[in-house]
């Protein structure tokens, strides 16, 4: 079983408040888990997790097989609904910013050759994701659609073992948010990552993703609700999609440069 | 059509804003000529005449006893105390405001002793500014910096902290230190902020740095506006309170201009 992030009985607690209640999942490599639940079950909670911004009071969570630090890092990355992108730099700035953290420790910026290297794979980042003609664009000058795009390619050009997606598309309207889908499941395909994907549309759940997880209580106290937390009680492999991506990855796609 | 959704054209606007100004000036004139008409040796609201005819003698005569033109002697030397002691608060605001604002360690050590300092009137500290530098230039410099930097601190500090939490998780995501959040993440978002908190900073600066040559100087335009009112030298101390108010606007104008310029995409507006 390549199961990449396993989540062995894990509990989050605020004092005596208890978010999530053992917890236990395998999630494989290649997969696009999408995870929904009522308000207030822990989706957030969740994601912070693996995203290392919290820790478990109990349990664990190992990526590959080690135990997760609880802070975030370059193996995780991450889009949020919003505030995902550097108002202050332009998207092509925006998108080389991984590489500059990782190549220059003490300027954080990179010049000449190693530059100009940067900003060739992150252009070819952002063609794939349809910003190609818009490098020097600033945040504040794009729409929220474009902003989406750009958090994408910023986060797909350091080649992270897990996305993380959260409520990527809930502030965009319908029209766009059709775009979105055929990007990311193009990019999902393209790059086979593993998308974790936090939503509160379960139709979006579930024609992305190879897997949804329902977060919700398990058990009900009304004298202290507090007092249960929130674990996966729907767990749905969709079988079928997984065929169908895979058949589809065989054959010849046609319509994947209409994604504009 | 309610007043709320009346909007000046640009022309209408210059002619609506120099209106209560001309005001002003006619009510000045019209008091100070029937002064002068009761009196013509009246000193209080002197004639425009009267203050171009001292103003001349600041401007293009130098002084007898040490040679220099006095109102330019004046203005350098204010406008070097300002202009050095905004500069350290300014270095001073961005340095400790930005790693109190991205450190949690540092805002918690920091962040009592900056308040504190924040809250003292700084007026109350001349004295000791006084007998621990002295009377020369450090101690007024040290007034200014004194009364303007922890306010500055705070502000730069306050929006450091109130970046959205995504943007500095997300900038980990990507592999950034704590030092690379701070140099590529929190400094170049609070540098609109800076100009910002300058323009602000600006007022109180000018009031330290009059009281302070008021107390003890010999030359700067607050000193030279204390020396002459012995004299009721009205058509001296006019003229100066009106440059500085000149100096004042040119210095805002500046700043304005350069937080346009210089960072563009916090000036654009948003989708």
């Amino acid at each position: 079983m390549s199961a990449l992030l396993n989540l062995r009985d894990v509990w989050v607690e605020y004092g005596d408040r208890i978010i999530i209640e053992n917890l236990n999942l395998d999630i494989d490599a290649g997969s696009f888990v999408s995870v929904v639940g009522p308000s207030g079950a822990g989706k957030s909670t969740f994601l912070r997790l693996i995203l290392g911004q919290e820790a478990p009071t109990h349990g664990k969570i190992l990526l590959d097989g080690t135990p997760l630090i609880p802070e975030c890092g370059p193996d995780r990355g991450v889009v949020f609904q919003r505030y995902s992108v550097f108002p202050h730099l332009s998207v092509l700035r925006n998108t080389i910013f991984g590489m500059e953290c990782a190549q220059a420790p003490i300027s954080g910026r990179l010049f000449g050759s190693a530059r100009r290297a940067a900003e060739a794979e992150a252009i070819e980042m952002l063609t794939a994701v349809g910003l190609g003609d818009s490098l020097h664009l600033y945040p504040a000058q794009m729409s929220g659609g474009m902003q989406q795009r750009l958090a994408i390619a910023q986060a797909l050009v350091k080649r992270p073992r897990i996305l993380l997606l959260d409520e990527p598309f809930g502030a965009l309207d319908p029209g766009i948010r059709a775009d979105m889908h055929a990007l990311i499941t193009r990019l999902w395909r393209d790059y086979t990552l593993t998308i974790i994907m936090v939503t509160h549309d379960i139709g979006e759940a579930f024609s992305l993703g190879t897997r949804v997880l329902a977060l919700d209580k398990r058990r009900h106290d009304p004298h202290a609700p507090h007092r249960f937390g929130a674990t996966a009680v729907y767990d749905l492999p969709l079988e079928k999609k997984i065929s169908r991506a895979a058949l589809e990855q065989v054959s010849i796609t046609i319509d994947e440069l209409g994604n504009n | 059509m309610r007043w709320v959704n009346r909007q000046v054209r640009r022309t209408d606007r210059l002619l609506l804003g120099s209106l209560p100004i001309l005001l002003l000036v006619v009510i000045y004139l019209v008091m100070a000529v029937s002064r002068h008409a009761a009196n013509p040796a009246d000193k209080i609201l002197p004639l425009p005449g009267t203050m171009a005819e001292s103003m001349y003698a600041l401007i293009f005569e130098p002084d007898k006893l040490s040679g220099q033109l006095v109102f330019w002697a004046d203005t350098f030397a204010s406008l070097q105390r300002l202009g050095i002691g905004l500069g350290i608060s300014t270095l001073m605001a961005i340095m400790v405001g930005l790693v109190i604002g991205v450190l949690p360690p540092v805002r918690a050590t920091l962040g009592p002793l900056v308040t504190g300092i924040a809250v003292i009137p700084p007026i109350a500290l001349l004295p000791i500014l006084f007998i621990a530098l002295g009377l020369g230039e450090t101690a007024k410099v040290a007034l200014i910096v004194v009364g303007i930097a922890p306010v500055m601190i705070r502000d730069i500090a306050a929006h450091v902290v109130e970046l959205p939490r995504e943007q500095i998780i997300k900038a980990q995501t990507l592999g950034a230190s704590s030092w690379q959040v701070m140099i590529r993440v929190a400094l170049p978002q609070a540098m609109p902020r800076l100009i910002h908190a300058m323009r602000l900073a600006l007022g109180p600066a000018w009031v330290f740095l009059i009281s302070a040559e008021a107390i003890a100087s010999d030359v700067g335009l607050g000193y030279r506006i204390f020396l002459v009112r012995r004299y009721l030298s009205m058509d001296v101390i006019l003229p100066y309170v009106a440059w500085i108010a000149i100096l004042a606007i040119i210095i805002d104008m500046t700043l304005a201009y350069l937080s346009r310029r210089l960072f563009p995409w916090a000036h654009e507006a948003s989708h």
